[in-house]
């Protein structure tokens, strides 16, 4: 069943949800890009904005209409809100030589994601493998994904980074929703709304949204056809983990680690990558120590330190780690692929690095070594 | 895999210092016991802890003591970087945190009724006493018990006077060798792997424990491999920077594997492919 929401009502869903008890977060144009932050209303979203991508580019551009999710992904991904940047874990205190430890009270706020996209929701469901469904949950990370509530917009248009047709990821959401959007423009600017969970039917019902009629079903459908045809990029994935398992030693990571800055910028737009460092620090009299969990990358040179010195100290075995990790071993270790073809890390690599093109260089290797063995 | 802590994974519990024991150079001895009521902190033989100096930094230690004292707990730690030099500082008395346990554990029960091989390099002697423990207990369990030892210099030798009782009592057959002789050594003088080819073994009923330097561990699995043990009965303890022990921070990672949930104690099989290359 599918229900429709006029543009100008988009406010009384954020209204819906914050009298809910939902702090909303959603896409908003800040430094020049388009972020997920803390969302007051409607008129906080970019609307009439988009964004321009290509290998190593990002730019804003106005729009000729409307649009409120005119855009396809920016650099924040949502994995900020289940896996903070920075998050403390422990204070402790020391008083005549015993230490006291308090643990960080956990997050009780409850929080509606506004705009995630079909790629963001597979990237979720990734992380959710990670740091949900293994053998120690994260207390944090578990409390902030069954307090959260998802509304979901499809893409109707695509960047030339996208591949999520590639990875299987999109451009529509199927699953892991309370709503999912698709926003129609011109000539009744509004939505067709899909509900993915009780929750998200409980919303609807609120709203007293009316069925979306054939035709703007079929506009739906359209949109979603229309981002689908724009993707032109490609990944290969069915076989990706055995190639990259059997090159391990090939010539191209030197190639590759004479482009690559070893910055960690892919690592941090990524939104499945989940590595973290953990740090103490102390005040000055030493009677406080706090531990705090913080981003790392596995392009940081200290990320492999062990007495002697770091494992992976140049830059090809930095990025054959990073790319055979969300390419290849993480299938080993989680059922899953790393990657979920939102492209983020080809337009924020400082260097262009696009690891589609990586990807094809090992194939087009080998078919040109097998062609020579004919 | 134990049951999860009843505390979060990441939150250290308080113990205090009660003995240490200086051993080789750089080398120490940490017996530790809770400063507070709870649960007694029982590991297997294999595993390791998260040792915290609040305010420092935290550092992954194989437990070195007898899993079945579980009242205390015992590491050996060798002070090498920021965090165990400052642990060297400290004394009895003084607190630390400790998270754990964590990781898997040796083959014990499958290596029942078979001869067993332990083969240690430098410091891994540390995380391998707790399986001579346990062999030592459950002498009757397992048949022929090897313990192939191989140091730097004889200066570096740990557990000198243990060595020494286990060999004494004919309960293990001790074989050590150094790198490097001095005055008043008259063993061996070689490589750990050089030790293997006078063991007798039946080695369609052995099992090998390793640990040590990688690539001490990569000729030692070699060598066992050609004294026609499988290689599914050759079992290696590998090192790589563990921040978590849950693994949630990505750091311990080899290849297909999370070192701190999945190992650090691997089958010869499912390791081989990553062992000792550079920069994996």
């Amino acid at each position: 069943m599918h229900y429709r929401l006029e543009a100008s009502d988009l406010q009384q869903l954020l209204d819906a949800l914050k009298a809910d008890g939902y702090a909303l977060l959603g896409p908003q144009r800040q430094d020049n890009a388009i972020l997920y932050d803390t969302l007051e209303s409607a008129a906080d979203l970019p609307q009439g904005w988009t964004d321009q991508q290509e290998a190593g580019q990002y730019k804003l551009k106005r729009r000729e209409d409307a649009a409120y999710f005119g855009y396809v992904v920016g650099p924040r991904s949502w994995k900020r809100v289940f896996l903070p940047p920075r998050k403390r874990l422990w204070s402790a205190t020391q008083q005549d030589g015993a230490w006291s430890i308090e643990e960080e009270p956990l997050p009780t706020q409850k929080v509606a994601l506004i705009g995630v996209r079909a790629c963001e929701i597979h990237a979720i469901a990734i992380q959710d493998r990670v740091l949900r469904e293994g053998p120690y949950p994260d207390p944090y990370y578990t409390t902030m994904r069954a307090q959260s509530l998802i509304i979901a917009v499809n893409c109707t248009q695509a960047a030339p980074t996208c591949f999520c047709t590639s990875m299987d990821t999109g451009p529509n959401a199927t699953f892991g929703f309370d709503l999912s959007l698709t926003e129609l423009l011109e000539p009744d600017h509004g939505f067709v709304v899909e509900v993915g969970s009780p929750k998200g039917q409980a919303l609807v019902e609120t709203l007293g949204l009316p069925a979306a009629n054939d035709p703007d079903q079929a506009r739906a459908q359209a949109g979603v056809d229309q981002a689908r045809k724009q993707i032109k990029r490609t990944l290969q994935r069915d076989d990706v983990k055995a190639l990259l398992y059997r090159n391990l030693e090939h010539a191209r990571w030197d190639e590759v680690a004479s482009r690559c800055l070893s910055c960690a910028n892919c690592t941090m737009v990524c939104p499945t990558c989940f590595c973290t460092e953990m740090e103490d620090i102390t005040d000055l009299t030493g009677d406080h120590a706090e531990r705090w969990q913080r981003w790392d990358s596995c392009f940081h040179g200290q990320f492999t330190h062990v007495h002697g010195g770091p494992v992976r100290q140049s830059t090809r075995s930095r990025y054959r780690q990073w790319l055979t990790h969300k390419l290849a071993s993480w299938e080993d270790q989680f059922g899953t692929t790393g990657c979920v073809g939102c492209g983020r890390c080809i337009a924020w690599c400082p260097a262009g690095i696009d690891l589609t093109a990586e990807v094809k260089a090992f194939r087009e290797s080998e078919h040109s070594q097998e062609k020579n063995k004919r | 895999m134990g049951a999860l802590p009843a505390i979060r994974p990441m939150t250290p519990r308080p113990f205090r210092i009660e003995a240490v024991r200086p051993e080789t150079p750089n080398v120490f001895t940490w017996t530790l016991r809770p400063t507070q009521e709870g649960e007694p902190l029982v590991f297997q033989p294999g595993q390791f802890n998260m040792l915290s100096i609040f305010g420092v930094g935290e550092v992954p230690i194989s437990v070195s003591g007898d899993a079945e004292q579980s009242e205390i707990l015992v590491h050996t730690i060798r002070s090498v970087g920021t965090v165990t030099q400052v642990m060297e500082t400290k004394k009895a008395g003084d607190i630390i945190g400790v998270r754990g346990p964590f990781g898997n554990t040796w083959p014990l029960q499958a290596a029942e009724d078979c001869d067993v091989v332990l083969a240690v390099g430098g410091l891994g002697l540390a995380p391998m006493r707790p399986t001579i423990y346990h062999l030592l207990h459950h002498r009757e369990r397992y048949k022929r018990v090897y313990l192939l030892y191989g140091t730097r210099t004889p200066k570096d030798i740990l557990y000198p006077d243990e060595l020494k009782a286990w060999s004494e009592s004919g309960a293990l057959d001790i074989r050590t060798t150094v790198d490097v002789g001095m005055d008043g050594w008259n063993g061996e003088v070689g490589l750990v792997t050089d030790l293997i080819s006078d063991i007798r073994i039946d080695p369609y009923h052995s099992i090998a424990m390793v640990c040590g330097p990688e690539i001490m561990m990569h000729f030692t699995a070699k060598a066992l491999f050609h004294r026609r043990i499988a290689p599914a009965r050759i079992f290696l303890s590998m090192e790589r920077s563990m921040r978590c022990g849950t693994g949630w921070c990505g750091h311990c990672q080899l290849g297909p594997t999370f070192l701190c949930k999945d190992g650090p104690v691997y089958d010869y099989p499912s390791i081989q492919a990553w062992l000792h290359k550079r920069e994996l």
